[in-house]
């Protein structure tokens, strides 16, 4: 069962919202946090937490696709191949990752490292093709760069993201901020990657009368 | 509607559906307004006791208001009526008939053509509406979705995701009326499916309603899989035998047999729904145990079937001139427990009479003549209740429908309920019941409260008082509300040693004239009749020489009732051999609900009337069994059928005279020292849900329910067993810490495990608990 | 005349702009004394007079939006921020909230005290972390620097506010699921009547806004209703953010007027990359019907682009040169809607499910031009026949590349399959592809 101090986190993160059924969304990415997917023991304790049928949790668990029911990989690689990345490279990263890591979409690596997943857009487009990690961004993929992440992150020693933390954080640790804890990391990385600064650039240099 | 809603003037609106105008209460929604009208608009998720979904799309008609068209074709089953709209449906606009024919086209693409193997085929809403609303050929030609076929989601119900077009009529079933989410949707998109989580199925009393609003043949139930086709089958109107909900049914018959039960109509008792009892436990029907033949004890001390004149002949030669004493149980029609309350009085000579096969007590004697037959809540006055009192009654285990209809205002409005159980059931759960040690802790009771009575308030002292006296001091309605479909029909009957029928007290001398004189009778006795416990005691010490017993199981009484009447002549009308036929003298085989014409009276005091649907010789009902055997005693009681005996008492009518007199009784102080408290689950060892076995799958388990101190004290810790111990016996169960008085432990009264009366000898009363 | 005009954007090239130091250099947290310092009713009047139309797509007005929430009504009211971007070419709000999420906040604040609101919530897609990071860290500080919590400013006004990350699921866009998916539920759309502004977040009255609609208010509460229509068109007022991404040499966001062209923000941006044509766009994501070549000059305002057969939607703008292939771009969203229809309405879920598999077979080149004529026809029956806008926008990028393209679709069909290399149409072209 979850530890003393992991239940007063769940009551913590209950107690952020009027209503306790609203913290089953930040309760799921907690469970991924500790056991890296929605474990039986999870839905259990969510359910009995927000005097919930497990019916009722599973049926929320199982909408969203960042919640997985099966163990993913320490680091779990997603490639945008929506419409705009997918032409613009998409494609031809998915095939070199399923290359390199011998696996192919929803599958983990044997040795529980790496898992691989085809992403809808993830709102990076301008800097398409984009490639995530633990919902890092890696921005402008080529296959070179990422066979080198991808080697990295099975190596356990991934690249930095484009614009993020300066170390890849795990699964776990990820998942936990999307819980809402805090890892103090908001401060490391660019503010803004170069796409985004092009019009604000372009204006202040007057490019733009 | 309430008669209170009926004076107010509905405000309606009119509008024109194909060309036709129609008035109807604002609010109202077009597919509804459309049925006024015949215009069937074809649907699936629709379903008039649950919210609107708008999700298949199927009902999708022209709606124009004000003369502004909206640009797309509109769910029906979601937009209300407004003044002044025009809607064309399919038979008038060629956009919603091409809106509902692609509906259709997509809902079937996906849906396997298992039609000539599905349990649904012919009586199947997504078959029918293919035909009026689908395309001759599919253009489909891609490959379609697969699932593993049906899984069970519980012992008694399976899913075919396959078959399954998302409609949610059964999660939203699920939740909105049985309060039960065990069933969701998961996944999303085409993915999306039904299921449950694996480790707690739909064990929900009311799991099959599901299958009978489920559009296609996706939930079906285990007992019925594969055994009809709807078009095979004949239907007949019926009633539930199985508590005093008082559900209106349906029971589909192929050759004789009962094949499966449906809930039937009824806007103010059941609505569509019913509980799982009732819709199947019917296998007791065709129970190899059935009495076929009338039975005598020979001289060997064994029984031998018997021609019916001789079984009469050596029943009256054993009743004649005897000092008898008759049991009613709680299972018979009116019409049948009038016949015993005639039998007993004309025949016997004696008021001797009781229908209680279960605890009571003179306070609740008192309560039955003199209260009562007076009493006049219905479903209606839930409806319109602002608090629900529950003393001594847990709805959901008792009388399911009556649960529903708490439930349904429970979750509709917030409607206040209070109960005086000892802790907080499933049921009790979902009403948010707030939970009295006592009634002196109810306050704020008006005219619009209800206060329930079950029939275990007659188990604690003093509680039928409390009961009566605070719905005199506020006004509030009482009602009483029994567990056995028999139960207020008997009343009604007189099968009771102070009442006789209509509600007359048999101490009031023109009570006595009214009944003697409709009977054709010289006097009726006048003396106070003995109770079920009485006649026990009286068969035991010898001053009863004989007892009669109609549908009787001795170990709802006592653990000793059996030995009581071991010296004493006994005659037993019974469906199927019991412990009773074991030691009755004259066994007389009677018909069971299905094979004989009734009717019920429920708790409100509605009769639900119902015809035979099996024709079956072998089978006579009670009272022309009780009619021949007043013939052989040689004072005939001349019910020679159903529908004379419903005449009959018909045209005695309702006392209207003074009224019995009803004593309080003072409260006993609560029990100190471990005290065991019980109550029966719905599902649980009773008779006549034997034989169904993915019924009993889905009983709850039995399980001890004590506090966290009581367990600390004895050092057990959740799913632990405990030993429960009286003077007569033990049981041992897996215990569950629970909310509860710290002397208490609760523990299901007829369950698997755990059969108090006879493991403990009681239904309450002092044990010891230890760690097993 | 500068074609563009940073305001948003304005502070995202200095390297701390997302800290409430830098946002406050950059004179951040200045709006919200003004607006505690008017009425309630005073800065919905404000934001209606300054003509702001919500940024998320549908265009409507945020004022409006704001004053039809009940008052005196003794109910809690909620403001939620959809920050759940999400349509496919839509990247605007994340870098955004990565490059300055005060703004976000102090526009959360404002909006909260014009509708009565003492919590508000902003809904965060859950797959981008860092994002989430950067928000979570500016909602504790604005709490630590009195800006959030109880008597804000010694105005006497409090507000909370929470963080929610989201979980994958693009129909979480959708107000009304997202409210669903707020309170817990599966993020399916619900009906409506009652809107959210009378029955939103836990049934009571609430204001759903796109994070840049509610990061444009602190701007317009500063420096007035006027300066705010200096920008724009007659319907169409004030400033926006542009997305450019695709065959482009320099894509990126680039905020300007409403009103600007294609042609404007292409000639801004370097053109198309180099040696290749513009062949086919979308002005506002993948819902928006697709345009060509000769919608360059479509002012991308409202009124503009819905003229033109499409709609301003999130004013993605997804830019495709003569290398690719329609039929797999409109597989490839197609593929999209279909994973992400919620599954709650026949058509959507039934029919994405149907024209995945017909594009498949027509990418292969399979089938006869028949087939078209009934992948239309599939369209027509799930167009307006879904229980929200997910499957219309589902069958935008069909029907409108068989408007301009369907000669492609055809090629496809006497080719025996698609006509493009698809290696020539990545930015990394066929070099290290293997």
């Amino acid at each position: 069962m979850f530890t003393n101090e992991e239940i007063a986190t769940m009551d913590q993160i209950i107690a952020r919202y009027p209503k306790s059924r609203s913290a089953i969304m930040p309760l799921l990415h907690f469970v991924q946090s500790l056991d890296g997917y929605v474990t039986d023991r999870g839905i259990e304790t969510i359910a009995q937490k927000l005097d919930l049928s497990t019916a009722e949790v599973t049926a929320v668990s199982s909408f969203y696709t960042q919640y997985k029911s099966e163990p993913v990989g320490e680091y779990h690689v997603g490639v945008c191949v929506n419409t705009l990345c997918a032409v613009m490279g998409g494609d031809e990263l998915y095939k070199t990752a399923c290359d390199r890591l011998g696996i192919s979409n929803h599958e983990t690596t044997p040795d529980g490292k790496v898992s691989l997943e085809r992403i809808e857009c993830n709102a990076a487009c301008d800097y398409a093709p984009v490639v995530m990690v633990n919902w890092e961004f890696y921005d402008n993929q080529t296959p070179e760069s990422l066979r080198e992440l991808v080697d990295g992150v099975r190596a356990g020693n991934p690249p930095a993201p484009t614009r993020g933390p300066k170390k890849l954080r795990t699964w776990k640790e990820n998942s936990a901020v999307l819980a809402g804890l805090s890892d103090g990391l908001a401060g490391e990385g660019l503010q803004a990657g170069e796409a985004s600064l092009r019009g604000l650039k372009i204006s202040k240099s007057g490019g733009d009368k | 509607m309430t008669p209170e809603q009926a004076v107010t003037a509905v405000e309606t609106v009119t509008a024109t559906i194909d060309g036709i105008e129609v008035q109807v209460p604002k609010g109202t929604l077009i597919i509804r307004a459309a049925e006024k009208l015949g215009i069937q608009i074809p649907r699936f998720c629709d379903h008039p006791l649950l919210a609107p979904a708008g999700a298949c799309r199927q009902c999708l008609v022209d709606v124009e208001v004000n003369g502004r068209a909206f640009p797309k074709p509109q769910a029906s089953c979601t937009m209300p009526v407004e003044n002044g709209m025009v809607v064309k449906t399919q038979l008038t606009s060629e956009t919603a008939e091409k809106a509902q024919a692609g509906i259709m086209e997509f809902l079937l693409i996906n849906h396997p053509l298992d039609c000539p193997v599905c349990d649904k085929g012919g009586e199947c809403p997504l078959q029918n509406q293919a035909m009026t609303a689908g395309r001759a050929e599919t253009r489909f030609e891609g490959e379609k979705r697969t699932f593993e076929k049906p899984i069970n989601i519980s012992s008694q119900v399976l899913l075919d995701r396959e078959r399954c077009v998302l409609c949610a009529r059964c999660t939203r079933f699920s939740e909105e009326i049985a309060g039960d989410p065990f069933i969701t949707l998961n996944e999303r998109g085409a993915l999306q499916q039904v299921g449950i989580y694996e480790k707690e199925p739909f064990e929900s009393y009311y799991s099959g309603n599901t299958v009978q609003i489920c559009p296609v043949g996706a939930l079906t139930g285990a007992s019925y899989r594969f055994r009809a086709r709807p078009f095979d089958l004949v239907s007949v109107n019926s009633a539930c035998e199985h508590c005093a909900s008082g559900c209106d049914m349906r029971t589909d018959m192929r050759r004789g047999k009962t094949l499966r039960r449906l809930a039937g109509d009824d806007a103010n008792v059941n609505q569509e729904w019913n509980c799982d009892k009732g819709r199947w436990a019917f296998k007791y029907l065709t129970s190899r145990e059935r009495v076929k033949t009338p039975m005598v004890r020979g001289a060997d001390g064994e029984l031998h079937e018997a021609s019916w004149p001789e079984a009469l002949a050596a029943a009256a030669a054993g009743l004649k001139n005897k000092n008898v004493g008759v049991l009613v149980g709680g299972r018979a029609t009116v019409e049948d427990a009038y016949a015993y309350s005639k039998f007993a009085r004309v025949a016997l000579g004696t008021n001797d009479i009781d229908f209680r096969a279960r605890p009571h007590t003179e306070e609740e004697s008192e309560f039955l003549t003199a209260i009562a037959p007076k009493l006049s809540a219905n479903y209606l006055d839930i409806d319109a209740a602002d608090s629900v009192v529950l003393l001594g009654f847990e709805p959901e285990e008792e009388s399911p429908i009556v649960f529903l209809r708490i439930y349904h205002q429970v979750r509709k409005r917030g409607l206040l309920v209070i109960s005086d159980a000892p802790l907080t059931s499933r049921g009790s759960k979902k009403l948010k019941a707030k939970l009295v040690a006592n009634t002196s802790s109810i306050s704020g009771l008006t005219n619009k409260s209800v206060i329930i009575v079950g029939e275990r308030a007659a188990e604690t002292a003093g509680l039928l008082s409390q009961a009566v006296a605070l719905s005199k001091s506020s006004g509030a309605k009482l009602a009483w509300i029994p567990r056995r479909a028999g139960e207020p029909g008997a009343i009604q009957a007189g099968a009771l040693g102070t009442l006789l029928p209509g509600g007359r007290p048999v101490a009031d001398s023109s009570a006595r004239v009214d009944v003697a004189t409709a009977w054709g009778v010289g006097t009726l006795t006048s003396n106070k009749g003995r109770s079920t416990s009485e006649i026990l005691t009286g068969l035991s010490d010898r001053t009863l020489d004989a007892v009669l017993l109609g549908g009787v199981d001795p170990l709802d009484i006592s653990s000793a009732a059996l030995s009581q009447m071991l010296h004493s002549f006994v005659v037993s009308l019974e469906i199927s051999h019991s412990a009773v036929t074991a030691i009755a003298d004259v066994v007389l085989p009677v018909a069971a609900v299905v094979e004989k014409a009734g009717s019920f009276l429920d708790w409100t005091g509605k009769a639900r009337t119902f015809d035979k649907a099996v024709e079956d010789a072998q089978s006579r009902s009670d009272l022309r069994i009780l009619s021949m055997l007043a013939d052989e005693l040689g004072t005939p009681i001349g019910l020679d059928s159903v529908a004379a005996t419903a005449r009959e008492i018909t045209s005695l009518g309702k006392w209207d005279g003074a009224d019995a007199t009803f004593t309080q009784v003072a409260a006993k102080p609560a029990p100190t020292d471990v005290t065991l408290v019980s109550w029966r689950l719905l599902l649980d060892l009773g008779t006549l849900q034997s034989g169904e076995t993915n019924l009993a799958g889905t009983a709850h388990k039995a399980a001890a329910h004590i506090s966290a101190a009581h367990a600390s004290k004895i050092g057990v810790s959740d799913g632990d067993s405990v030993k429960i111990s009286s003077d007569l016996g033990s049981l041992t169960l897996p215990v569950i810490i629970d909310q509860i008085a710290d002397n208490l432990v609760w523990v299901p009264r007829n369950s698997e495990g755990s059969q108090v009366i006879a493991n403990l000898g009681f239904t309450s009363g002092s044990v010891t608990v230890a760690k097993a | 005349m500068s074609k563009l005009t940073p305001v948003l954007s304005a502070a995202w090239d200095q390297a701390d702009s997302f800290t409430l130091e830098g946002y406050k250099r950059n004179g951040g947290y200045a709006a919200i004394a003004k607006a505690l310092g008017m009425s309630a009713d005073e800065v919905i009047t404000t934001i209606k007079d300054s003509g702001l139309r919500g940024r998320g797509g549908a265009g409507f007005p945020t004022g409006n939006k704001w004053s039809f929430i009940p008052q005196g009504d003794n109910k809690p009211h909620y403001l939620v921020v959809n920050a759940d971007e999400s349509e496919p070419g839509t990247c605007k709000d994340i870098p955004l909230l990565l490059a300055n999420p005060h703004v976000l906040i102090e526009g959360v604040i404002i909006g909260s005290y014009a509708i009565r609101a003492s919590h508000a919530f902003i809904y965060v897609r859950g797959e981008v972390v860092h994002v989430v990071r950067r928000l979570q860290q500016a909602i504790e500080d604005a709490y630590k620097a009195g800006y959030l919590g109880k008597n804000i400013l010694g105005k006497g006004y409090d507000l909370e506010l929470t963080l929610h990350a989201g979980a994958g699921a693009y129909i979480c866009g959708e107000e009304t699921a997202l409210l669903d998916s707020l309170e817990g539920f599966r993020g399916q759309p619900r009906l409506r009547p009652p809107f959210p502004a009378i029955a939103g977040l836990y049934a009571m009255p609430t204001v759903v806004n796109n994070v840049e609609s509610i990061a444009s208010v602190p701007a317009i509460i500063d420096k007035g209703v006027e300066w705010f229509q200096t920008m724009g068109t007659e319907k169409s007022k004030g400033f926006t953010l542009y997305s450019l991404s695709g065959h482009v040499k320099n894509p990126g966001q680039f905020e300007a007027p409403l009103g600007i062209t294609l042609r404007e923000i292409l000639e801004l941006a370097g053109g198309m990359r180099s040696g290749h044509q513009l062949k086919f766009w979308t002005p506002g994501g993948s819902s928006t019907p697709i345009f060509t070549a000769e919608h360059l000059d479509t002012p991308l305002d409202y009124e503009g682009v819905s003229a033109a057969g499409s709609m301003l939607g999130t004013k993605a703008l997804q830019i495709f040169d003569e290398t690719t292939c329609v039929v797999r771009a409109a597989l490839r969203w197609s593929e999209f809607y279909k994973h992400e229809s919620c599954g709650k309405c026949t058509p959507c879920r039934e029919g994405t499910w149907w024209l995945v598999q017909m594009l498949e077979d027509l990418e292969a080149g399979k089938g006869s031009e028949a087939e078209l004529d009934k992948l239309l026809d599939l369209c027509d029956n799930i167009a307006g026949r879904s229980f929200c806008a997910l499957a219309d926008g589902a069958v935008a990028p069909i029907i409108s590349t068989l408007k301009y393209f369907r000669s492609e679709y055809i090629a496809h069909q006497t080719n025996g399959g698609c006509p493009f290399d698809p290696v020539a149409s990545t930015l990394f072209d066929a070099v290290g592809a293997k």
